[in-house]
Formats: C-alpha cells, sequence, structure tokens
C-alpha cells in the first residue's frame, strides 16, 4: 500500500495534517483545554458567590468587572470553545468518514483549515483578557447597550475600539462560526457522497445521522447571527446605530437574531450527545436500537421547531403576550420530539443484557441528568412561569443541568467507548468509574440546591448580595457554600481523568486487544487499532445495519455491518 | 491501492463533490444576507420616512449596474459551456469578461458610493440636510453594510475567478469554472434583492 509506508514528517503527521482522525483529535485537545480555562473561571467566580469579597486561592481578589466578564467568558467558552469543538467538530471528524466507511473527508484541506481557524479564534478570545477595560462583561448573550460601543459611542477610535474586549469577542466568536461552517460542509458531503459501497441512508449510524442533522440545524441558523454580529461590530469600531433606539436602530434585535441562532445551537450540541448514546446503548444493552428509524425523524422534526422557538428567551423584552403564548407553545412542543428519543432508549435499555461498562454508566448518568434539565426547561418554557424565574439561578441551573450531562457526559462517554479504536490503547476501567461517581455526585452537589436558590429568586448576575440590605439571602449562602465545595470537588475529580488519559497513553500499543473491545457492529471497528491514514486496507462493504445484536448463533452474537449475508434489519417490523 | 482507486469512484451519489459542497455554501450565505434584508425590511415598515433617503439613492446606476451584473452572468455561462466542450481558450475569454462585467459594477458603485458621501450621507453620520433626525442615518448604515457585503462578494469572485483561468489555462481544475460561475449567479441574485429594495422603492 502506498499510503501505509509513505513517512510523513512529525509537522505533517500531527499539526498541519489533513488526516480526520488527527484533526477530530485537535479538535477534542484544544476543547479539553478550554473546557480547563472555563473551569477555572467558573471556580472563581464560583468562590465568590459562596464567600463575597474574600480573597480567592490561586487568583486573589475579585473585582466586581472581573466578576462580569469572568461570567461572561466562562459562558462564551463552554459553550462555543468546548461544546461545539468536542461534540460537533471533534466527534464529527473522528466518526463521520470511518463509520460510513471511507478514507478520509470530502475536502481534507478545508478540514484543516478550519481546524486552524477555530484555533486563532480560541487565541483571540483570550487575548481578549489582557486587553485595556479586560474581557467583555455583558453576559455571554452579548445583548446591546452593554456589547455595542460601551454605552453607544458615535465616535469611536476606530483601533481602540478594535481591540477593545467587546470586539475581540464578536470577532472570536465570527471566526468560530467559520471554522464551524466550513466543518459542517465537509460533514455533509461526506456523508452524501463518500458512504461506502451498500452504505445506505438507513444504515448509517445514529450518530452520523444526528451529527449531519446537527450541522444542518448549525449552518442554516447561523447566518443571520453572522450579520448581525458583522453590524455589532459596526456598532463598536464606526459608530453606526444598529442597535441604538436613538438613531431607530433597535436592541431587540439583535436579541432576535442571537437566539435564532442561539436556540437551535441548543440541539446543535445535544444531537451529537444524543447519537453517542444510540452508540453506546445498543452495544452494552446487546440489543438492536429500538425505533431507528422513527429516531430519525424525530430528530428532523426537533430540527424544524428548534428555529420556531426563540423568542422564549425574550419573555420579559416586551414581547407581545400573543406571540409569547405561540413562543410557549411552540417550545413545550419541541419536547415532544426528544421525549420519543429518550423513550426509544429506554426501550433499547428494557429487556437487554445489560453491561455496566464505563461508557454505558456515563450514558446512563446522561440520561438521569437530562432528565431534570428537560423537565425543569418545560416550566421555562411556559411563558407565566418564565416572567417569575427570568434571570434567576432556576434559569441558570435548568440549562447547566442540559448543557453538563450533555457536553461532558456525552463526551466521556464517547472518550472510553472509543479511545481503545483511535489510540490502540485501553483506558483503566476502575479509575474511569471512580471518575463518573466523582463527576455524577459533586456534579448534583453543585447545582440541585441552586434550583431553591433560583426559587427564592437569586439572580444570575449579581456577584455580592451584601451589598442589597433588603434582600435577605443569609438562609441560602449555605446553598451557595455547599455548591462551591462541591464545584472545587467537582472540577478536581476531572484530573483522575486525566491522570488516566496520560497513563493509558504512555502504555504500549495493543491492536489485538483494542481491535473490537466491545464487541461492537460499526464499521469503524473492523478498521485496525488505531486506524492508519486512510483507514482501511480493503474498503468495507455494507450488508445490514448497525445494529444487529443478540443475533443467535454468531460467536459476537452480533453481526458486524461489513459481514455478507442476509440483513437482519428488523425496522419495518417495529 | 487499486481498491482505493475504485472506490473513490464509488459514490452512492454521483453529484460531484465540489458542487454538493458549493449548494451548501451557497445556501449558507443566502441566510447571512437574508438576515441583514429581514432587519432591512422591518426597519423600512416601521419607517415609512426612509422613502425620502431611498429617493437619494440613484437608480440610473442601480439599473445599470443590475444589468451589468445580468451581463456577466450570461458570459460566465458562455465559460462554463466552452469548459464543457473542454475550449480552454474560449472558457478564458468568457471568463475574462465576466471579471470585467465585476470591475465595472465596482467602479459604478465607487461612483455612487463618492456622490452620496458627497452629500453628506455616510456610514454614520444623518444626513446634513435632516441634521437632527437621527432616525434617518439608519437608512444609510443599513445601505452601505447591504450594498458594502454585496461588493466585497463581487471582489471575492472575481479574485476566485482569476485564480481559476489561471488553473485552467495550466490545463487543470476545469470542472471548476462551473463553481466559479455558480457563485458568481449567487452574487447577482443578491444583488436582484437588494437592487429593488435600496433603490426602486421609494
Amino acid at each position: 500500500m502506498e499510503m501505509s509506508t509513505h513517512q510523513q514528517s512529525f509537522w505533517n503527521k500531527y499539526i498541519f495534517s489533513t488526516d480526520h482522525k488527527v484533526i477530530g483529535m485537535q479538535y477534542s485537545i484544544m476543547g479539553i483545554i478550554m473546557a480547563g480555562v472555563g473551569g477555572f473561571l467558573a471556580y472563581i467566580f464560583r468562590y465568590n458567590l459562596a464567600y463575597p469579597g474574600q480573597s480567592i486561592p490561586l487568583f486573589g481578589h475579585l473585582a466586581p468587572l472581573q466578576y462580569n466578564a469572568f461570567v461572561t467568558c466562562h459562558g462564551m467558552i463552554m459553550v462555543f470553545w468546548v461544546g461545539m469543538p468536542i461534540l460537533l467538530s471533534g466527534l464529527g471528524n473522528l466518526l463521520i468518514p470511518i463509520m460510513i466507511g471511507t478514507d478520509d473527508m470530502a475536502f481534507p484541506t478545508v478540514n484543516m483549515l478550519s481546524f486552524w481557524i477555530f484555533f486563532v479564534s480560541a487565541l483571540v478570545l483570550l487575548t481578549s483578557f489582557f486587553v485595556p477595560g479586560g474581557a467583555f462583561g455583558g453576559g455571554w448573550t452579548m445583548y446591546p447597550p452593554f456589547s455595542a460601543g460601551g454605552y453607544l459611542n458615535r465616535n469611536p477610535d476606530f483601533f481602540k475600539a478594535l481591540f477593545s474586549g467587546t470586539s475581540l469577542m464578536i470577532l472570536a466568536v465570527a471566526l468560530e462560526f467559520v471554522a464551524m461552517l466550513m466543518g459542517g460542509i465537509n460533514f455533509v458531503v461526506t456523508t452524501i457522497n463518500k458512504r461506502a459501497k451498500g452504505m445506505t441512508a438507513f444504515r448509517m449510524p445514529i450518530v452520523v445521522w444526528f451529527l449531519n442533522i446537527a450541522s444542518l440545524i448549525f449552518m442554516f441558523s447561523v447566518g443571520p447571527l453572522v450579520a448581525g454580529a458583522f453590524m455589532l461590530l459596526l456598532d463598536n469600531v464606526v459608530g453606526t446605530g444598529f442597535y441604538d433606539p436613538n438613531r431607530g436602530g433597535d436592541p431587540i434585535l439583535w436579541e432576535h437574531l442571537f437566539w435564532f441562532f442561539g436556540h437551535p445551537e441548543v440541539y446543535v450540541l445535544l444531537l451529537p450527545a444524543l447519537g453517542v448514546l444510540a452508540e453506546i446503548l445498543p452495544v452494552f444493552a446487546r440489543k438492536p436500537l429500538f425505533a431507528y428509524k422513527p429516531i430519525i425523524y424525530l430528530a428532523l422534526v426537533s430540527a424544524v421547531l428548534s428555529v420556531l422557538v426563540w423568542a422564549h428567551h425574550q419573555f420579559v423584552s416586551g414581547i407581545d403576550p400573543r406571540m409569547a403564548t405561540f413562543f410557549s407553545i411552540g417550545t413545550i412542543l419541541i419536547s415532544i420530539p426528544f421525549a420519543g428519543i429518550f423513550l426509544s432508549f429506554m426501550a433499547t435499555l428494557w429487556g437487554g443484557s445489560i453491561r455496566m461498562t464505563v461508557p454505558m454508566m456515563w450514558a446512563i448518568g446522561f440520561i438521569a441528568l437530562f432528565l431534570i434539565g428537560g423537565l425543569t426547561g418545560l416550566f421555562l418554557g411556559s411563558n407565566t412561569f418564565d416572567i417569575y424565574a427570568h434571570d434567576t439561578y432556576f434559569v441558570v441551573t435548568h440549562f447547566h443541568y442540559t448543557l453538563f450531562p450533555d457536553v461532558f457526559f456525552g463526551f466521556f462517554a464517547a472518550v472510553y467507548f472509543w479511545f481503545p479504536k483511535f489510540t490502540g490503547k485501553t483506558l483503566n476501567a476502575a479509575l474511569g468509574k471512580l471518575h463518573f461517581w466523582c463527576t455524577f455526585f459533586f456534579f448534583n452537589g453543585t447545582w440541585f440546591l441552586l434550583f431553591f436558590n433560583g426559587l427564592h429568586g437569586q439572580h444570575r448576575r449579581i456577584n455580592d448580595y451584601s451589598s442589597f440590605s433588603l434582600i435577605n439571602m443569609e438562609p441560602y449562602m449555605t446553598f451557595e457554600k455547599i455548591s462551591t465545595i462541591c464545584a472545587i470537588l467537582l472540577i478536581l475529580s476531572q484530573f483522575i481523568f486525566l491522570y488516566n488519559l496520560f497513563t493509558s497513553l504512555a502504555k504500549t500499543k495493543n491492536p489485538e486487544l483494542t481491535k473490537n473491545p466491545w464487541h461492537s457492529a460499526t464499521l469503524e471497528w473492523t478498521a485496525d487499532s488505531p486506524p492508519p491514514h486512510g483507514n482501511f486496507k480493503v474498503y468495507p462493504e455494507v450488508y445490514r445495519g448497525p445494529y444487529e445484536y443478540s443475533v443467535p448463533g454468531e460467536v459476537d452474537d452480533c453481526y458486524a455491518q461489513n459481514v455478507p449475508g442476509p440483513s437482519f434489519e428488523n425496522n419495518e417490523n417495529l | 491501492m487499486s481498491t482505493k482507486q475504485q472506490h473513490l469512484t464509488l459514490s452512492e451519489n454521483k453529484i460531484p463533490e465540489g458542487r454538493l459542497g458549493l449548494w451548501i455554501l451557497i445556501a449558507g450565505e443566502l441566510v447571512i444576507f437574508g438576515g441583514l434584508i429581514m432587519s432591512y425590511l422591518l426597519h423600512r415598515l416601521r419607517y415609512p420616512q426612509w422613502s425620502e433617503m431611498a429617493a437619494h439613492t440613484s437608480t440610473f446606476i442601480g439599473a445599470l449596474n443590475t444589468v451589468v451584473l445580468l451581463c456577466s452572468s450570461y458570459t460566465v455561462v458562455r465559460a462554463h459551456e466552452a469548459a464543457q466542450k473542454l475550449d480552454v481558450a474560449k472558457a478564458t475569454r468568457w471568463m475574462t469578461c465576466t471579471v470585467l462585467g465585476g470591475l465595472i459594477f465596482l467602479i459604478d458603485k465607487s461612483v455612487e458610493y463618492t456622490h452620496e458621501i458627497q452629500e453628506g450621507f455616510t456610514f454614520t453620520s444623518p444626513s446634513l440636510q435632516h441634521s437632527g433626525d437621527y432616525v434617518n442615518s439608519l437608512f444609510w448604515s443599513y445601505y452601505y453594510i447591504m450594498t458594502g457585503l454585496h461588493s466585497l462578494h463581487v471582489i471575492a469572485g472575481m479574485v476566485v475567478m482569476i485564480i481559476i483561468m489561471v488553473q485552467i489555462k495550466k490545463g487543470k481544475n476545469l470542472h471548476r469554472v462551473e463553481l466559479a460561475g455558480m457563485y458568481w449567479h449567487m452574487v447577482d441574485l443578491i444583488w436582484i434583492f437588494l437592487f429593488p429594495l435600496l433603490y426602486i422603492a421609494k
């Protein structure tokens, strides 16, 4: 084989690589690094909330404006520089080509560029901490007037305004969108055009479907925000008045443009993680995925609904109550497809011979925690309740109960599941279980009690309630302290994972043991461990669906997708 | 090696990858302009007095530019036709016409911008004749951002055309003529929306 004998320099192999697997790992590693930054910011302001005004270990005194900047950047980083690269780009790059049985992406060079633009965007964001005035602190949603040229300056100094925290954050987000658009085009074209022979659309693993649906949602909702960000940048550096009501502009316009993208973004992050679950649950329940086709249709329904519900973030922005009712109903409707997907996951587990491996624990933990996040979302979707709870810790706790399981439990499930395949090495299962239980326990410790703080009325943007003598937060400070201690322990327990990761990477490769350790049926497990550049020695041909488990008389009680013979696809019988 | 070569032609779908990717890119671009046009429309409906401002735009130059762009779209179709017949010289000639069309468009646009700025209609300042009426200045902000972003796309299209002309001169990537043409049609299409919104509706 020409490919395997071709020696590449270190530079071409690991840095400016066009191999989809290397790019996927670059994205994931970048996501982990940024998660470290985001986690450290969270530690600082979490500590400040429990012990306001006190000096913070490893940081020192936190000024109120710094508090704002840190909360803002924590949100930005966790959504756009952790969730997006890890779940969409990381998993998409690693999994799509190999799972559909091809050698690489349709446009490998575009793929490489996509990562490096993303890398630059992360640097631009981190730079914003060190410019005069510090990073932007007006909330991750960047509502004007806070984000529009420091109270709408009409004659800004162009360069000074360009290198302000606000402009740099807008630029960083815009660059990140470019990177993700390039990645998304690659995913969709690769999936449409480069599937292996026999890999029909309804033989693709669910994760490939979901990554593509997520990419499409992203590409078709982000456009207006790109235009809006361009307008916001001009408001900052040129002094236009797109969001200035005095000049006929409208700050609410930004809210619409932002949330028209911002709400679908939730599903951009959720669908890949649900796809990971759909791969893991059948393997460890040794059962075919329940309702394969309906799951895909449900995801498509949720994609359509997702762009019709954005104004539920604006119930207190002076929206017409009749419109608010429309958006409430839409929001509550969107729980139907996801309830359907979760129901089919439950039905997959029902009556299966369940193996409680580490990835399976993360997958089930995801379902348990996301249930709490999803159900509180139903409350908030109703405009009557949302007006009461808006901007309180109830909302913050709700979206942490959705996004934390989604991004981190989904990611760890994927790492523990696919690590053997893509590195040729194995992770320590005992440490993995310890990591899971610590994360699960301390996550709940950090967040569950804060639901009550939120219902009591604790506002999400106030760093120190001692300045508000009329509001008695004293009974709730105990919860704040418990939350902070658990948050610190939550961050510390991630070092178990890093230790496990590095000690496992130091081991020697074991291609035999890691070829198909979970007895899984999808195509990536038929390649070598780790797969070489080009993935397959002989291109696989596909004869069956991805989830043919519990087939009587088989050694592995499953048929890999490339095993010839009549298909056991029983989807039509469901 | 042979399996690999064989496989790459085994795509289930017969649409070439480049064309497929470009269609998605075009859809993405249209959504960006869609957001801008929607924002403009909602403001325009709220402020009927913007029609006074729109009266200052030059319908003649706008119409001229529309004709120029439509003609350049025709020439790029001829370039595609020639490229399909593997006639590099002819394809290059027609593409040069398209690039010239883009150039004429940009010259017209600069003449237009110059007049408007001389009249006091800039990106930010309210018109001198209507001092104090800040609301009207937003029309010009939208005018400049929409036409400006469109002109950037014209420039990008021209750069792509020139790069592809160099490539096909060396006898490679002839299929990219079609892709450049598709992109050019998109630029044309966006202008077809901008022209009535900014020039005709007065």
